[in-house]
């Protein structure tokens, strides 16, 4: 048997079977499509003539009869549903056993799928439906013949009484342990399929006797197919598939994953290598070989960045057995969940895609057991009755971040924390000091699912705490959303590439420190004669005010404990970015902008949240690489979520330029309001303006815009001109409309003697084009009306 | 009557033994890249080869203080499943061949602490050797210890 071939089978059926689950479970919803029946009929067909190639009797057999169902199918001679397609699935399941056993015993084992075989050809015709769909265990429809395609897409699949029954979809060949084959790790795991704890339908059941099997059984002699359909390589593939002309030669090729890591280490070697030489030749004298060292430094930019792409896979190859699991997971639930999956071509490594399959698959197996509701209890509470669980990809500053979100029930933080404190995981004093979002974190400790149910769904690990343990081992995090009563999201978030990333060269207290680029802000120069003063301290924190925005600082000697931190002037502001928190990092030097290679640091200091990996300079000493989420975490510098409001009277007034737009207030009172606090500046007419709960508001951009009157707001009567100025102010995702009197200008100023405790609403007031003018505050206007 | 390898080596006035095959190779002393924040018995990183390795100082593992003198101390590179780790100890000894019948549990007087981390001790000639397993030394290497002066170390 030659055995790159029979290798090469194996290899392409187990894709086509992952695409044969996602497309029936799509043929579900859209049962009449004969483009896809088609392609699915010539898959099973291909598999079928393998099989009478190489002589895999069983395989053949329940490929002809799968075959026969497709054809009669895709002629429309009948259609497909639940019990078809169940059958379908089954046929899929049992055709992988087959592979992975003769996978690893070059022999297909001693399952019998003569029941299997009898069920599918029970599909072919629509009389005998009902005893397919007691032969696979499924509730057979009421009406088989007579369902209309479009009802079958439209209303839920089946009443919700009879759904509890079982809905398990086992191969027919209960012998057979699917667990027990060897199955390499070619490409994403797999699901095993569902099994019951309480099944009813017992198994023993669909025993069939040897001799019908015998009979079921297609003579393997009698019908090899009339072309060989998986001649030699070389061939063009378009030899498999009579009914469709050649397509075109893949452009792709298959390599060996593990020469893939040899070329990534290399290549990071490589990188180690090339920072060297720079540090060494690039500065010489000898031109020549300045110039060869420039050239080698782009030759290997360009080699790391193509090699590290060879490796980038879509996270649709984890994504697309989830239509299937998803399927079979909420029959088994007793829910009926819709999934949907936006950003499958969103790109990893393909070590991080080998690895998010398990977690994701829990996660997705947690939404539906736990999040979506029973359909009942959907209705009750006005949701539709069917769930919708949305995979969701994206990347975002340098990482991928995945989301699994449902509308369920949501996660209830009290009561995590009540069981929390019931399974001895925290000390009450936690529990009462505890906000919301730390509530919902409890669900990752270890130990705190012990009563679930175990079921054989993912087969491997249980507990979010083994979820959250593999994302970590990849270097990522994972944190949950939810609003009780309507949902929950679990978000992960990995770093993009594991390898090689350019980064920014710091020091510190004598030692040197990396820092990524992707959460690089800006660096501010802080001089020590002209820098006195711009770091202010509110409540003995130093700040600095950032074009208007007050940016927390960190000291990096002092947040590490390396020094208790220096006078601030002549230091090197550095502006980073981590989630959604902005602040400023003070160091002592900045260096240089470099590739460096990130290693991973050893188990020993894995739980040090300051360091993302250490890396090994141009000098061949190690630089620890800096993590600034967990930079900030350590220096308390609180998400935006949490963060205090400042006093605005505490702040010291200075000379900084600022845009200001003037505007004039009743009749002749004129106002300033910084002008990146003005999202838009509209005009309405007064016609346009119409009056809900009390408030004015405008139909705006398919919005509706609240308007509120400046004038009101500072005591005055409003004015009733026609035309409405409105100076569009945003705040997140909520937008409000000041109404002015007249738009009169906008300037850059320094603004000098200011004066800062201004009456609420302002920010005070400063000297403007000759004039005191009082300073508009948008954010406290709107704490004022409480919108 | 079977026999093993060990690599010996010596931190105070105590004798260490760790079976050859947990050991990666032995050097002498290398640059460390201090890591802040670190439990105190993580001396810092060290460039081997092009590979980042921790460098855990055996003696504040024992709660042995540190050496007065200004000797280097050397490297023991451990082979572990995670990756490798370096032991920082005293001084390196021979690699000697002992029968594993002269082995006895550690005795009950030692400190608990060294007794989890002594897997046995082997009469030498001259000398008790004890035999060291690596994976618990750096396991114990996380939690706090404290220091004992030289001497006290029973």
């Amino acid at each position: 048997m030659p055995d790159e071939i029979l290798n090469e089978f194996l290899v392409e059926s187990r894709e086509n079977l992952d695409q044969l689950d996602r497309e029936l479970v799509a043929l579900e919803e859209d049962p009449r499509n004969t483009a896809r029946l088609a392609s699915v009929f010539r898959t099973v067909h291909t598999i079928k003539g393998t099989a009478g190639f190489f002589q895999f009797a069983k395989l053949e057999a329940v490929a002809h009869v799968g075959e026969n169902l497709l054809s009669r199918l895709r002629d429309g001679v009948i259609v497909l549903d639940a019990v078809r397609t169940s059958a379908l699935l089954a046929m899929v399941d049992a055709i992988r056993v087959l592979l992975g056993q003769i996978e690893a015993n070059d022999a297909e084992g001693e399952g019998e799928y003569g029941a299997l075989i009898t069920a599918l050809s029970h599909c072919c015709n629509d009389e005998a439906l009902p005893d397919a769909a007691r032969a696979l265990g499924v509730a057979a429809p009421e009406r088989a013949a007579s369902i209309p395609p479009a009802a079958i897409a439209s209303r839920p699949p089946r009443p919700v009484s009879e759904v509890p029954r079982i809905a398990s979809v086992k191969p027919a060949a209960p012998r057979v342990e699917p667990a027990k084959v060897e199955v390499p790790r070619l490409e994403a795991p797999r699901i095993e399929v569902p099994t019951l704890d309480a099944p009813k339908v017992e198994p023993a059941k669909i025993e069939v006797p040897a001799a019908d099997a015998a009979k079921g059984a297609v003579p393997t002699k009698a019908s090899l197919p009339s072309k060989p359909s998986l001649p030699a390589k070389a061939d063009a593939k378009g030899e498999h598939h009579e009914d469709r002309p050649a397509p075109p030669s893949d452009p792709r090729i298959r390599v060996d994953v593990r020469l893939l890591d040899r070329l990534m280490n290399l290549v990071g070697e490589l990188v180690l290598a090339r920072n060297q030489l720079l540090q060494h030749g690039g500065s010489s004298n000898d031109t020549a070989l300045v110039s060869t060292c420039q050239s080698i430094n782009l030759i290997t930019t360009e080699l790391q960045e193509g090699v590290m792409k060879t490796r980038m896979q879509p996270i649709d190859n984890v994504w697309n057995k989830f239509p299937r699991v998803v399927r079979d997971l909420s029959q088994l639930c007793g829910k009926q969940v819709k999934l949907e999956m936006e950003g499958g071509n969103t790109e990893l490594d393909k070590t991080i895609i080998e690895a998010i399959g398990d977690p994701l698959t829990h996660l997705v197996r947690n939404s539906i057991d736990h999040g979506i509701e029973p359909p009942q209890q959907r209705v009750a509470s006005h949701k539709p009755v069917i769930g919708t669980l949305k995979l969701r990809a994206y990347h975002e500053g340098g990482r991928v971040n995945i989301e699994i979100i449902d509308d369920g029930k949501g996660i209830d933080g009290e009561k995590v924390k009540a069981r929390a404190l019931e399974r001895g995981l925290i000390t009450p004093e936690r529990a009462r000091a505890m906000l919301p979002h730390e509530m919902n974190a409890l669900l990752f400790l270890p130990g705190f699912s012990t009563a679930e149910k175990v079921t054989n769904i993912s087969g491997r690990g249980v507990g979010l705490d083994v979820v959250k343990n593999n994302i970590e081992r990849l270097g990522g995090s994972v944190d949950i959303d939810t609003q009780p009563g309507r949902g929950a999201t679990f978000r992960i978030r990995i770093p993009l590439t594991l390898a090689i990333i350019p980064a920014l060269v710091i020091g510190a207290a004598g030692e040197r420190f990396a820092i990524p680029q992707v959460n690089l802000g800006e660096l501010v120069r802080i001089d020590a004669e002209s820098g006195n003063g711009l770091i202010e301290r509110i409540h003995g924190v130093p700040v600095y005010r950032l074009r208007g925005n007050l940016l927390p600082l960190i000291e990096l000697g002092r947040v590490l404990e390396l020094d208790n931190g220096r006078a601030l002037n002549g230091v090197n502001l550095i502006v980073l970015q981590a989630d959604d928190r902005q602040f400023g990092l003070l160091v002592d030097d900045i260096f240089d902008t470099e590739e460096i290679v990130v290693k991973p640091l050893g188990r020993e200091l894995k739980g040090l949240n300051t360091y993302a990996g250490a890396t090994i300079m141009g000098d061949g000493r190690v630089a620890l690489i800096l993590d600034v989420t967990g930079l900030a975490e350590r220096a308390g510098i609180a998400s935006a979520e949490r963060r205090i409001a400042l006093d605005p009277e505490r702040t010291r007034a200075h000379s900084v330029s600022e845009q200001l737009l003037l505007f004039r207030r009743g009749r002749d009172t004129r106002m300033a309001i910084p002008l990146d606090a003005v999202t838009r500046l509209e005009e309405f007419q007064r016609a346009r303006v119409e009056s809900v709960g009390g408030e004015d508001v405008v139909q705006y951009r398919g919005e509706i815009l609240r308007l509120v009157y400046l004038s009101e707001v500072f005591g005055e009567p409003r004015s009733d001109n026609d035309t409405l100025h409105v100076l569009v102010h945003s705040s997140g995702d909520r937008s409000v409309g000041f109404v002015v009197d007249a738009i009169e200008d906008v300037i850059q100023q320094e603004i000098s003697s200011a004066r800062r405790d201004g009456r609420p609403g302002t920010l005070g007031s400063a000297v403007i084009q000759g004039r005191v003018t009082e300073i508009l505050d948008a954010a406290s206007v709107r704490g004022l009306l409480g919108s | 009557m079977a026999t093993t390898q060990l690599c010996t080596f010596n931190v105070d006035d105590l004798c260490f033994g760790v079976e050859v095959t947990q050991v990666q190779e032995v050097l002498r002393f290398q640059p460390m890249t201090r890591v802040p924040l670190a439990p105190g018995t993580i001396r810092g990183l060290i460039n081997l080869r092009g590979q980042i390795v921790t460098a855990v100082d055996l003696r504040a593992c024992l709660g042995i203080e540190p050496r007065t003198t200004d000797a280097l101390p050397m490297n023991v590179v451990i082979r572990g499943s995670e990756g490798s780790v370096s032991l920082l100890v005293d001084e390196i000894g021979d690699v000697i061949e002992v029968s594993t019948d002269s082995f006895e549990p550690p005795p009950s007087t030692m400190r608990a602490l060294h007794r989890n981390m002594i897997v046995a001790v082997c009469k030498l000639p001259k000398q008790l050797l004890l035999v060291l397993a690596p994976e618990r030394a750096l396991a114990a290497s996380q939690q706090p210890v404290e220091t004992r002066a030289r001497g006290e170390l029973n």
